[in-house]
């Protein structure tokens, strides 16, 4: 039943580009986004309750090995090569890294974001002598967005199938408590490795399908680091370790962040922030779970 | 739990419905107002730039058409401007759906650019698709001529890197052949689309013209400690100092050549040399700092323009992009006043008509401004134009500059 209203549900969405504005699709095109991109990150993070701010680095990737690569190869080689790329740069990353926790692993991957455009900079001036790229793919609004939504199904159908799964109940026993889950035998490293990984490659894919719509790249523009805070912030809004709260903040943040730049241009980053503090001091489990606790107290109160 | 996935996928859906509504509206009645529209960086990265520059000059042509009743149409009547604006939040992503909110929802008859050659490329293809003509300003590209034919209705007025490099190039070539500088060249580029362009520009120009670029170093954005670059372009005997910078790095640069007694005969930055509060920057004594832009300052048009930007924006404007800012939305005046707002005869009139601006008449070129000032100097406290040499208004470059 919920999988069949959730398959009804998708196939609405698929069929919505045909009743709305150019306008109209490009909402659609950011909220699908965002959901993917707080979906893909709660993949690891959700659980595990670390807070990873490299979003942006691993999105920023996917969109530029679709800028160097768009004139060699058919676009949807080009799709897997991104993948493949964020996959290893996430193996990489998190071999060396997912042993560090707490605020550390959050700087730590802030700084994944900066290294990463840092390089690529470096690489860009003195090797190839240029810095911005050019992506003249012929890829309509209408065919980014399909694409989008079938990598955010795609992130929930895995996200739902993790959570019934080993690894999911594994990820959720690291998120508690480390020491308890190394001596119940779980394989700690792999199992952080492998969510890690999985999320690397569904936020670089989403920066990959994105690009066409940006036309020209460089790495200030793909690397905005507002992108990893929006994440995280729709994400922990609606709840990391639920499988719908993704989506259910990313969609309204998403919306609200639309209003509010075209009535109070300049307020937005204030607006930002104040969200942050709100859900980290009154929602830290997000809305779902709080909907859930108000519930709770007043089937007690009547009891 | 589980319960709660099924109602807060239909909450959910409830809430996308209620605030698309809520921010799609209907669009407004079209009165006999024009309704112009723009999405600029109010936030974050583009902010200042599009601070100092764009949203200015948007302001003041807006104020300036209403305040004289409107804009004209080709009938003799008048029609005031209505202004639709977003804040694009200096992401590429959100600057796309603002042109498309601009253009399918809210149906503007014109839409103005925003700031930056990477959000301008960005919304290229749709102004093409929508039809709308683009008059690209703070839009620095080698590539305009490409474009041209790609987007049939885009318009590039602020030349390229290399034109810019050339310009430079042209001053320090008169000066060495006149005796006053030697031969070696130190130069230093920032890490950004911009300087890489400028530098790489710069480069095989410097070799013709037989300069030796005794240093060449590229820093990255954001690098706020120049005492080692400048140490070092100091004690390579260059004459020339040249710098391809955005503001931070021109002002830092310019703190740390005055406390080190860092004195070369041409000191020369990139943007934020030209702006009004450069000579506050520079402790007043930017006397003889070149920098890429300048305006004719002595031109009637430009000191009227000067003086009205600086009594309603409150400050004077740069003086680089700010008056081809100005002088593109005059032109964008008199094409509606000769032709109305249909955008395919519009964009004609823009490629083939010849337009009276603060910065002279404009005629443009293959869709693009190509009559334009590489070089400027601050001379007795205005920003002068000096290359190039031959073209009218320009003034004689100061070389040596004076000690700090």
């Amino acid at each position: 039943m919920k999988i069949a209203l959730s398959l009804a549900a998708l196939v609405a969405l698929a069929l919505a580009p045909f009743g709305v504005s150019d306008y109209g699709l490009g909402l659609l095109i950011g909220a699908v986004t965002y959901v993917t991109l707080a979906s893909g990150w709660a993949v690891f993070s959700g659980h595990t309750r670390y807070v990873s701010l490299a979003t942006v680095a691993f999105y920023g990737t996917g969109a530029y090995t679709v800028a160097v690569l768009n004139e060699a190869m058919p676009y949807w080689l080009v799709l897997i090569v991104a993948g493949l790329i964020g996959a290893a740069i996430a193996l990489v990353v998190g071999l060396s890294t997912l042993r560090l926790a707490g605020v550390y692993f959050v700087i730590f991957t802030f700084g994944l974001s900066e290294l990463v455009r840092q390089l690529i900079t470096w690489y860009e001036v003195n090797v190839t002598g240029t810095l911005g790229r050019y992506i003249f793919l012929d890829v309509s609004a209408r065919e980014i967005y399909w694409q989008m939504l079938a990598l955010g199904a795609a992130t929930i159908a895995l996200t739902a199938w993790i959570q019934r799964h080993r690894l999911g109940l594994a990820l959720r026993v690291i998120g508690d408590d480390e020491v308890v889950a190394a001596h119940s035998g779980i394989p700690l490293a792999r199992t952080k490795l492998t969510a890690f990984v999985l999320s690397a490659t569904i936020l670089t894919l989403a920066g990959a399908i994105a690009s066409p719509r940006w036309v020209y790249v460089e790495p200030s523009i793909v690397f905005n680091p507002t992108v990893s805070f929006l994440t995280v912030i729709m994400a922990l809004l609606g709840g990391a370790n639920r499988l719908w709260g993704p989506v259910l903040g990313a969609v309204p943040l998403f919306l609200a962040f639309e209003w509010l730049s075209a009535r109070f241009p300049d307020t937005y980053p204030i607006f930002l922030g104040l969200l942050f503090i709100l859900v980290v001091f009154a929602l830290p489990d997000g809305i779902l779970a709080g909907l859930e606790r108000l519930k709770t107290r007043k089937t007690e109160d009547r009891a | 739990m589980t319960n709660f996935s099924r109602r807060a996928a239909l909450r959910a859906i409830a809430l996308w419905t209620a605030a698309s509504t809520l921010i799609g509206g209907p669009a407004l009645a079209e009165g006999d107002k024009v309704r112009i529209g723009y999405a600029v960086a109010r936030t974050g990265a583009n902010a200042t730039g599009a601070g100092i520059t764009t949203i200015p000059n948007y302001e003041l042509w807006v104020k300036t058409v209403n305040a004289a009743g409107g804009l004209k149409m080709p009938d003799g009547s008048q029609r005031m401007i209505e202004v639709v604006e977003y804040d694009n939040r200096s992401s590429n992503e959100d600057l796309v759906r603002s042109i498309e909110r601009l253009a399918s929802q809210d149906k503007v008859d014109l839409i103005l650019p925003p700031w930056g050659t990477g959000p301008n490329l960005a919304v290229a293809p749709l102004f093409d698709r929508f039809g709308y003509p683009q008059l690209a300003v703070t839009a620095v590209t080698d590539k305009a001529p490409d474009f041209v034919k790609r987007w049939k209705r885009s318009f590039w007025l602020l030349g390229g890197g290399h034109d810019y490099a050339e310009g430079l190039v042209d001053v320090l070539k008169a000066a060495r052949d006149a005796g006053t500088i030697n031969n070696k060249i130190a130069a230093v580029s920032v890490a950004d689309g911009f300087g890489i362009d400028l530098i790489s520009g710069a480069r095989p120009a410097f070799k013709q013209a037989g300069f030796d670029l005794v240093y060449d170093k590229s820093y990255p954005l954001g690098t706020s400690d120049f005492s080692a670059i400048l140490s070092e372009a100091k004690a390579s005997g260059a004459d020339s100092f040249v710098a391809f910078s955005y503001p931070p790095g021109s002002f830092g640069m310019t703190k740390t050549a005055q406390s080190m007694g860092f004195n070369p005969k041409v000191f020369y930055l990139s943007v934020g040399g030209a702006f009004p509060i450069y000579p506050g920057i520079a402790d007043g004594k930017a006397e003889g700092v070149m920098a890429i832009g300048g305006v004719n300052a002595d031109s009637p048009a430009m000191q009227e323009y000067f003086a009205r930007h600086t009594k309603e924006i409150g400050n004077p404007p740069d003086s680089w992009a700010s008056a081809i800012t100005y002088a593109s939305l005059q032109m964008l005046e008199q094409a509606v006043a000769r032709v109305g707002l249909d955008h395919e005869a519009l964009a004609n009139e823009l490629s083939t008509g010849s337009f009276d601006t603060v910065i002279g008449t404009v005629k443009l070129e293959d869709n693009q401004l190509r009559d334009l000032w590489w070089v400027g100097q601050w001379q007795g406290g205005a920003f002068r134009a000096i290359d190039p040499a031959d073209k009218p208004g320009a003034s004689a470059p100061i070389i040596p500059k004076p000690a700090w």
